[in-house]
C-alpha cells in the first residue's frame, strides 16, 4: 500500500524569480494493490509532479510518501534499490525512453544487471519471456530491434515488461497512451487493467476523465496542484459535483454527442480560455487560494468546498 | 469544388526502395467543408497532407494531380510550389508546437517567416493582432517566448499564423492531440471559426481520434497502409460504417461511459502492412475478420450511397 500524506511540492521561481511555485499542495489519498486509481487533471495541475515524487524523481518539499508505512523519503541504498524493485513508472513518451543508437532490449540488459546477476542465461532468457508475453509481445517480434522498427505501442509494452520484471507491486503509469493512436490505447490500457487482476497497483495519470472511467476503481481529480474531487470512480464520474470536474468531463470529445455549451449563452464550440503556460503559477502579487477543505457527499466520494457555497449533492441540481 | 485529388500517389525513396505511403488516392473537398483524415499511426495521413504543400523535399509525388480551385498544384515542382504554399495552401505540420525555436519571441518568429514569404511583417501586423484578438488571445504574446506558452496558446498561435494570408486550404496535421481535453476543444473550436468566418476556405484535419473529428469535421476519410478505404460525412462514416477497417476502428474507442469491468474493449489484432513491399489485394486482409478468396484482389473505391465510397468486397 502506497500512502500520500499532505503531500506538496514548491519548485522555486525558476527563470521568471517569481518566488516559489506551488505544484502540489497537500494531496492525500493512497494506491491499494489489486486496483486503478486515476489521476486526473489538465496540463500543468501537477499531475507529474507527484507521479516523478513517488519514484523519488523529485524530492517532496512537505507531507509524505510512505510504502508499507515506511516513509519513502529516508530510503537509501538497498532499502532504495528495493524500493524500486516493487515501485516503478512508465511515462508518456515511449520513444524518448529508448536509445536510438541501442537495440531497444538494452532496457532490460541493464535490469539484469542490476538485479538479477546471479541468475543464469537461461533463467533469465525464460524469465524474460514470459514478460514479454505477459504484455501481448512475442519476443522474436521485438529482441535485437532498434527502436525506430517498433511501433509505439509496442515500445510502451516494452517499458511495461521491464517493469513486471521486478515483480512490482506499483505501477505508475504518467500519460501512458496519449501518444498511441485509438487501436494501441486500447491493448496498452487493457494491459493495465489486467495487471490489477495480478494484484498490482496501478497509479494511472491522465486528462482524459473517459479513460480513468474505463480502467479505475478510485478518480483524484487535481486542479493547479489540489484535489478539487475523489472518491469511487463510479461515483465521482456518475455523480460529478465540482464545476471543474463537470467542466472536463463536458470536454472530452465524444463519439455521438457534440460538445455542448459550458455555460448558458456560450456558443457551442468554443472552449474554456485557457490561462498561460503553468495553471499551477499564480500571476505575480495574487495571493495563494486557501487548500479547500474536502467534505462528504456520499460515503466513498468527497468534494471540495467551491466559492460561494459548499458543493453537496443537493446543492448543485 | 475547392480541392480535388485525383489518383494521387505519393512515395519516400529509401535505400530498401520506394515507400508508397499514399497509393492511388481521389477525394474532392468543398468550399466551405471540413475533412477529416483518419486511421492508425503509419497509414499514411500525413504524408497525403504535406504532399498537398510540398514541405518535405523527400517525397515524391509519382502520379495523379490535385486541383485548388480549378488550378493544378505542382506537386512535383517544389520552386512552382512556392507561389501557393502559404498563401493558398497552408499546412500546421504535426508537432510543430513542440517545434517552435524557444529562443525566438512569438513576434519574432511571426516576421521571420512573413519576410521569407517577401511580405513585410509592418503590413500583416494590424490584421495578425485582430486575428490574435479573435481567437481569444492577448495581442502580447507576440513579446512572449514559446515556454511561457500554455500548450493550446501556442497551438494557436501557430494556426493563426498559419492562416494569415487566407488560404484556400488548411492542412491541420494532430492538431489537438497533445491537449488535454479542456484545450482540445478550444482548439477544435478554433478551427470551426477559421472556416465560419471565412478565413479558410477549405481544411483538411488530420487525427488518428475519430472523436475529435465527430466535433468539427464534415466528412471523414479513413486510410490504412496508403488506401482510401471510406469516405462519408461524418455522422455516416460514425453510425453506419461500412468498412470492416472503419468498424474496428470505432469499436476500439474508449467511449465516456464505458468501463472495463463490464465490457472489455477490443483493439485491432495485428499491424498495418509494411509499405514498401505492400501485400496483393486489400491491404487489410491480415486482420480482417471478414476475409475470403476473393480478397486477394484488391477492392475498387464505390459508391454506395451517395457521398459515401467505400473499398471492400463485402460492403455492397
Ligand atoms: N521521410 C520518410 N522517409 C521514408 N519513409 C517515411 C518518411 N516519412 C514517413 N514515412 C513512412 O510513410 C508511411 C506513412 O507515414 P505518415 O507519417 O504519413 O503516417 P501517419 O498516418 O501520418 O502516421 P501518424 O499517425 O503516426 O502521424 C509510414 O510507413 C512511414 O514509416
Ligand atoms: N522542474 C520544474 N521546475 C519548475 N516548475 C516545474 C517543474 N516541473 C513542473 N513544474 C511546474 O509544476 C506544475 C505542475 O507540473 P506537472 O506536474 O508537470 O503537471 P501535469 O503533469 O499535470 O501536466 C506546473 O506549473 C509546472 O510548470
Ligand atoms: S476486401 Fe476483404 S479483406 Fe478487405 S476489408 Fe473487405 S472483406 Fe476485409
Ligand atoms: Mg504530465
Ligand atoms: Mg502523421
Amino acid at each position: 500500500m502506497l500512502n500520500l500524506e499532505n503531500l506538496s511540492k514548491s519548485f522555486r521561481g525558476g527563470s521568471f524569480g517569481s518566488g516559489a511555485v506551488p505544484a502540489v499542495r497537500q494531496v492525500s489519498f493512497s494506491i491499494a494493490p489489486g486496483e486503478v486509481t486515476s489521476l486526473i487533471g489538465e496540463s500543468g495541475s501537477g499531475k507529474s509532479t507527484i507521479g516523478k515524487m513517488i519514484l523519488r524523481l523529485l524530492p517532496v518539499s512537505s507531507g509524505r510518501i510512505t510504502f508499507d508505512g515506511v516513509d519513502v523519503a529516508s530510503l537509501e541504498g538497498s532499502a532504495l534499490k528495493e524500493y524500486y524493485r516493487k515501485v516503478q513508472g512508465v511515462f508518456q513518451d515511449p520513444f524518448s525512453s529508448f536509445n536510438p543508437v541501442f537495440r531497444a532490449d538494452r532496457i532490460f540488459r541493464m535490469l539484469e544487471r542490476e538485479y538479477f546477476g546471479d541468475l543464469g542465461a537461461r533463467e533469465w532468457s525464460a524469465k524474460l519471456h514470459t514478460s514479454l508475453e505477459a504484455v501481448g509481445l512475442n519476443p522474436a517480434d521485438v529482441l535485437g530491434k532498434f527502436a525506430h522498427e517498433l511501433s509505439g505501442g509496442q515500445l510502451q509494452r516494452l517499458l511495461v515488461a521491464r517493469a513486471l520484471l521486478l515483480d512490482i507491486e506499483i505501477l505508475v503509469a504518467d500519460e501512458v497512451i496519449s501518444m498511441l493512436d485509438a487501436s494501441t490505447r486500447v491493448d496498452v490500457l487493457n494491459l493495465l487493467a489486467g495487471l490489477k487482476e495480478r494484484g498490482l497497483g496501478v497509479l494511472f495519470i491522465t486528462h482524459d476523465l473517459s479513460l480513468g472511467h474505463y480502467i479505475s476503481e478510485h478518480t483524484v481529480i487535481l486542479r493547479r496542484g489540489v484535489v478539487l474531487e475523489i472518491g469511487e470512480t463510479a461515483k465521482v464520474f456518475g455523480n460529478p459535483q465540482h464545476s471543474y470536474t463537470k467542466m472536463l468531463l463536458a470536454s472530452v470529445p465524444r463519439l455521438h454527442s457534440h460538445w455542448e455549451p459550458l455555460e448558458p449563452g456560450e456558443p457551442a464550440r468554443t472552449g474554456p480560455r485557457d490561462a498561460p503556460r503553468g495553471r499551477g503559477r499564480r500571476a505575480r502579487g495574487q495571493p495563494l487560494e486557501p487548500v479547500p477543505l474536502l467534505v462528504e457527499v456520499e460515503p466513498g466520494h468527497l468534494v471540495a468546498f467551491e466559492d460561494g457555497g459548499t458543493a453537496t449533492a443537493g446543492d448543485e441540481r | 469544388m475547392s480541392l480535388d485529388v485525383q489518383n494521387l500517389v505519393v512515395a519516400y525513396r529509401t535505400l530498401r526502395g520506394d515507400v508508397r505511403a499514399v497509393d492511388d488516392v481521389s477525394f474532392s473537398v468543398a468550399d466551405g467543408e471540413i475533412m477529416g483524415l483518419a486511421g492508425e499511426s503509419g497509414c499514411g495521413k500525413s504524408t497525403l497532407g504535406n504532399s498537398l504543400v510540398r514541405l518535405d523535399r523527400t517525397m515524391r509525388c509519382l502520379g495523379g494531380r490535385a486541383l485548388l480551385d480549378g488550378t493544378e498544384l505542382p506537386l512535383s515542382d517544389w520552386d512552382a510550389m512556392d507561389d501557393f504554399r502559404f498563401k493558398k495552401v497552408s499546412l500546421v505540420p504535426q508537432y510543430s508546437m513542440s517545434a517552435l525555436n524557444p529562443t525566438r519571441r512569438i513576434g519574432k518568429m511571426i516576421s521571420e517567416v512573413v519576410r521569407s514569404r517577401k511580405i513585410r511583417y509592418k503590413d500583416v501586423l494590424p490584421e495578425l493582432e485582430r486575428r490574435l484578438r479573435l481567437v481569444g488571445l492577448p495581442t502580447d504574446v507576440l513579446a512572449k517566448y514559446p515556454i511561457e506558452l500554455s500548450g493550446g496558446m501556442k497551438q494557436r498561435v501557430v494556426m493563426v499564423l498559419t492562416t494569415l494570408l487566407d488560404p484556400s486550404l488548411l492542412v491541420a496535421d494532430e492538431v489537438t492531440s497533445a491537449l488535454d481535453v479542456s484545450t482540445q476543444r478550444a482548439v477544435g473550436g478554433m478551427l470551426v471559426e477559421l472556416r465560419d468566418m471565412g478565413i479558410v476556405t477549405s481544411t483538411i484535419v488530420i487525427t488518428h481520434d475519430l472523436s475529435v473529428l465527430v466535433q468539427v469535421a464534415d466528412s471523414v476519410v479513413v486510410m490504412y497502409a496508403g488506401k482510401l478505404v471510406e469516405r462519408a460525412p461524418t455522422a455516416t462514416v460514425v453510425d453506419a460504417p461500412r468498412h470492416p477497417y472503419t468498424k474496428l476502428l470505432i469499436a476500439s474507442l474508449p467511449e465516456v461511459g464505458v468501463r472495463y469491468a463490464e465490457h472489455v474493449l477490443a483493439g485491432i489484432p495485428g499491424h498495418p502492412p509494411s509499405l514498401l513491399d505492400p501485400p496483393k489485394g486489400c491491404r487489410f486482409a491480415d486482420r480482417c475478420p471478414l476475409a475470403s478468396a476473393e480478397c486477394a484482389v484488391e477492392p475498387p473505391l464505390v459508391e454506395l450511397e451517395s457521398g459515401h465510397f467505400v473499398a471492400c468486397w463485402k460492403a455492397s
